[in-house]
């Protein structure tokens, strides 16, 4: 069994834990005793913060609609109809008519990432996220 | 007002707070660690003090529980702030020397004495003057507010208030006092440090500063860097009403049941040319989109997060993501290749060292420090200094505190004769957000498996309206029908419910109308009507 720290993905708290898992699956939580924040404790989602990761329902493939269906796709079909739509709108109505809504659910890097495409490749400072709601 | 917007103190100072002032926060169950604090500091003897119209589990331990009149906020905290100025307990020396603006301040809240705040507010006025006196007197006080604070039209006149009240008695800039919102989602802090937000970059670092501009142009190796505020997400869903936004990309978020009017949402979304959505769940929202890109979940990468109290703190990659699915910072840097600019980051640890560069409070959060400790709270400017546990230690971080006096406004939509109820927002102790990821956990889904309306024992009498019977609630603009949950917990006029489940999301009834500056909806309150149903 494999132990890898890791930060509960709900509340803003920061409760450490370990993730437990095996043969690529994760199979329980444990929370860091030595951590700060939380001391060895968990609320009763953070004790239950893995279930979700291998729920059937995860999404697994790029989808793309077609025909007013969402279908499966490959991630170069969807990648590129993604940069060239996002390209076109910028050529065609200017940078302020793309918006890019980053999320409180990823992490640092991330964020600092679509702020950057954002920015620096789309020119438009319309990136916010849901800190309000 | 002083200068940043995060959690002034830490959590480990709960433990040695003597009293804390607990308003708009359900703590023990949005926070449910920070809570334990509170309740093990009551048990040695810390005073507790509540400023809820709800009955949250909290109060049960509660000195003192002021149950005000939703929305009315600026006007209770301002009556506290007119007690202790009249009875001479606020502090002189702080106030002298670390503040300005005080007799600004003084004649705003001269107009705020307990009996015009009882008539506001329904707070008894020897209530509110025990709860003044308890604040003031207490050697280190702690405020901790959350949503119930902010998602106000007046919300920010609301945090204002709650730092008004903190300077003036000097609860700051020392060890277990502070105004201390806590932060709902894992990573809200660290999306906003990052410049997730249309007029900063990373580290609030202003997009109308040209030397910034020049700055971020230099690093990032273009040109012509807006120099004008973006949009915000209200205003956002606005212009794709109006087609003024043709697309949008969303990396994990759901605004189609997190915003409010959802129906308003549905038709923003709609209209626009092009929805792209990144997500690790085909969220209400993806299902509407043009794309989908399917993400890895927080086990299934590495990355940091910042938490309420500004700690950075590093997450390992446990398992590989499902299926085809890839990171969210993979896929950004494909769409940046294909347009025509290379993102070339071999992993996460290379993107921190760009934040690291660029961003002064986290210049000294580095992947290897990271991997040693237990984490760093910003500021942390460099790689010798060991982080700020508390802010604002000597002086401000834009030098003296500024008074920013408030008057009382009300709800944007009050009740009426036909919607005659106050209805109240938030969420509940066994589920999160929009529930994309706690509906899928069977324990949580076991004890909280649907939304539920509480309404007070006296309005349910009136209405005929049994614990669990169906009811219809109502506002301008939508319907849902969910069960009743008779209780004590809401006073009476008022109901509460969720945003959790998507089958009855509380969100299709709540207002659009926003602070003007924040631009925060007001979910906290708006005019509905209940019956029950047939």
């Amino acid at each position: 069994m494999k132990r890898t720290r890791s930060v509960c993905p709900f509340c803003g708290c920061g409760c450490s834990f370990y993730i437990l898992s095996e043969n690529d699956r994760v199979v329980g939580i444990e929370p860091s005793p030595e951590n700060p924040v939380n001391k060895g404790m968990l609320c009763v989602k953070g004790w239950n913060a893995h279930e979700f990761i291998h729920s059937p329902e995860r999404l697994v493939t790029p989808l793309i609609r077609k025909q007013g269906e969402l279908v499966a796709a490959s991630w170069d079909e969807a990648l590129k109809l993604v940069a060239n739509k996002l390209m076109d709108t910028h050529k065609k109505y200017g940078p302020r008519a793309l918006g890019f809504l980053s999320s409180a659910k990823v992490s640092n890097e991330e964020n600092y990432l679509m702020m950057k495409l954002a920015r620096a490749v789309f020119k438009t400072n319309n990136v916010d996220h849901c800190a309000r709601l | 007002m002083f200068g940043s917007g995060a959690m002034t103190n830490s959590i480990n100072e709960f433990d040695a707070a003597d009293l804390f002032l607990v308003t708009g926060s359900n703590t023990t169950e949005q926070h449910p660690l920070i809570g334990t604090r509170i309740i093990n500091a009551k048990q040695r003897g810390a005073q507790l003090l509540i400023i809820d119209p709800r009955e949250i589990p909290l109060a049960k331990f509660a000195d003192l529980h002021l149950r005000q009149n939703i929305g009315t906020d600026v006007a209770v905290l301002n009556g506290m702030m007119n007690v202790i100025i009249e009875e001479n307990l606020y502090d002189k020396e702080f106030v002298t020397t670390r503040t300005e603006n005080f007799e600004q301040l003084k004649e705003v809240v001269s107009k705020y004495p307990p009996k015009a705040v009882e008539k506001i507010s329904g707070i008894a006025a020897a209530d509110l003057k025990k709860a003044a006196r308890m604040y003031a007197k207490a050697d280190k006080a702690m405020i901790a507010y959350a949503m119930g604070i902010t998602q106000h039209t007046t919300g920010v006149d609301n945090v204002k208030s709650c730092a008004n009240l903190a300077m003036l008695t000097g609860h700051l800039g020392r060890a277990a006092v502070g105004v201390n919102p806590l932060r709902g989602q894992n990573n809200v802090q660290g999306a906003c440090d990052m410049g997730g937000l249309p007029n900063v970059y990373s580290a609030y670092q202003p997009v109308i500063d040209a030397n910034v501009k020049k700055k971020f142009e230099e690093a990032w190796k273009v040109e012509g860097l807006d120099d004008k505020p973006g949009l915000t997400i209200t205003d956002m869903m606005n212009a794709a009403q109006q087609g003024e936004l043709k697309a949008l990309y969303i990396m994990g978020e759901n605004p189609l049941m997190s915003d409010p009017d959802t129906a308003h949402i549905e038709h923003a979304l709609s209209n626009l040319d092009f929805l792209v959505v990144q997500d690790i769940f085909l969220s209400e929202t993806a299902k509407k989109a043009d794309v989908v890109f399917p993400a890895a979940s927080f086990a299934e990468k590495d990355g940091t997060y910042t938490n309420t109290e500004r700690k950075v703190q590093l997450a390992c990659k446990a398992v590989n993501p499902p299926g085809q699915a890839r990171p969210d910072w993979q896929i950004i840097c494909e769409i940046s290749k294909l347009a025509g600019y290379p993102m070339n980051y071999e992993s996460p640890a290379d993107v921190l060292k760009e934040i690291n560069a660029l961003s002064p409070s986290y210049g000294g959060i580095t992947l290897e420090r990271l991997s040693k400790g237990f984490g760093l709270q910003w500021p942390c400017p460099n790689i010798e200094h060991p982080g700020t546990a508390f802010l604002h230690k000597d002086k401000f971080s834009k030098g003296l505190g500024t008074f920013m006096p408030c008057e009382f406004k009300p709800p944007a939509e009050m009740p009426d004769d036909e919607y005659d109820f106050m209805l109240t927002t938030g969420r509940i102790y066994y589920q999160f957000h929009t529930g994309t990821m706690t509906r899928r956990v069977s324990i949580l889904e076991r004890e909280a498996p649907e939304a539920l309306l509480e309404i007070n024992p006296e309005d349910a009498k009136k209405l005929g309206i049994r614990n669990k019977d169906k009811v219809e609630v109502s506002s301008r603009r939508g319907s849902l029908q969910m069960k009743a949950e008779v209780t004590e917990r809401v006073p009476p006029r008022v109901v509460f419910s969720t945003f959790h489940f998507s089958e009855a999301c509380i969100n299709v009834l709540t207002n659009s109308a926003f602070d003007p500056v924040a631009k925060i909806p007001e979910y906290k309150g708006c005019a509905v009507k209940v019956r029950r149903c047939a």
